[in-house]
């Protein structure tokens, strides 16, 4: 069972790397729907 | 809206099968196949760096077709789907050369050596921060385009090398064993599908990562009509 810490942190970087950008991507869309639905209210607007 | 909805359900697909495989993956990495017997239980790093550099490789492919097709039509699409595959590249070559400095430690006694498949490798992740950074800090958008496909045309040369550097040079890297056969039917079958797993996250990430770039620049364009017209 020797080197297993070695294999535990390659495998949590490579998740934790990958969730991170996930959500990332996540709040980049909450952004863009926040920015259309104030676009829809100025077009209504005007 | 047709379209829209079909779109949906192919990506809903796609991420569910993601899933699917990832845990199928998970399963035989860490339940079915057995510790090899020399390097003990890290050689199971193996199963997440070899699917993570071939689609570093696969996405870096991607970027030079997608590159060369943007400076024959000019065409943004193109541009905006290449951009995408550059940045999941970048990610996953990160992840490539920080899975291998864990792996190097208990194998070779060290973090890091200037061997030459990780030395063409480094080379590699640093052509592709060029390239986002060329494209993101550009004074003009399409300038920043032309010379970002310039460096994913000139920049995927490095790919082959990075490749071919374990049968080229000498290095301390272990040979492809792969392709002569150093695999056993377990080890070989787990490293298939950790691979078809890697694609699909691939390709999901890349699909959600393009359409946002799309989505961003069609509000950018509302935005500029809109203040325009008033």
């Amino acid at each position: 069972m020797k080197n297993w810490g070695y294999l535990v942190a390659a495998y949590s970087i490579i998740w934790v790397a990958i969730f991170i950008y996930i959500f990332t991507l996540h709040g980049r869309q909450r952004q863009l729907r926040r920015e259309l639905d104030s676009l829809k209210e100025k077009s209504k607007g005007s | 809206m047709q379209t829209l909805k079909q779109n949906a359900r192919i990506m809903n697909g796609l991420l569910g099968l993601t899933f699917v495989a990832m845990i199928a993956a998970q399963f035989l990495i860490f339940v079915y196949v057995p510790t090899e017997r020399t390097m003990g239980v890290v050689q199971r790093i193996f199963y997440f760096h070899v699917p993570l550099a071939w689609n570093a490789f696969l996405a870096f492919a991607v970027v030079f077709v997608c590159s060369i097709l943007y400076l024959r039509s000019r065409d943004m699409k193109w541009d905006r789907l290449a951009r995408s595959s550059a940045e999941i590249g970048l990610l996953f070559t990160s992840l490539v050369l920080i899975t291998g400095t864990i792996w190097d430690k208990p194998a070779w006694g060290t973090w890091w050596t200037w061997d030459p498949r990780l030395t063409a490798t480094l080379i590699l992740w640093f052509i592709y921060l060029a390239y986002l950074l060329v494209r993101a800090y550009a004074t003009e958008e399409s300038q920043g385009a032309r010379y970002a496909a310039v460096i994913g045309i000139i920049g995927f040369l490095d790919v082959p090398i990075v490749a071919l550097a374990i049968v080229l040079w000498r290095t301390q890297h272990p040979s492809p064993l792969v392709f002569e056969g150093g695999l056993t039917g377990s080890m070989l079958l787990t490293l298939i599908v950790c691979i078809i797993a890697f694609t699909l996250l691939y390709l999901s990430l890349l699909i959600l990562r393009n359409s946002l770039r799309q989505d961003t620049d069609e509000i950018k364009k509302l935005k500029q009509y809109m203040d325009e017209r008033n």
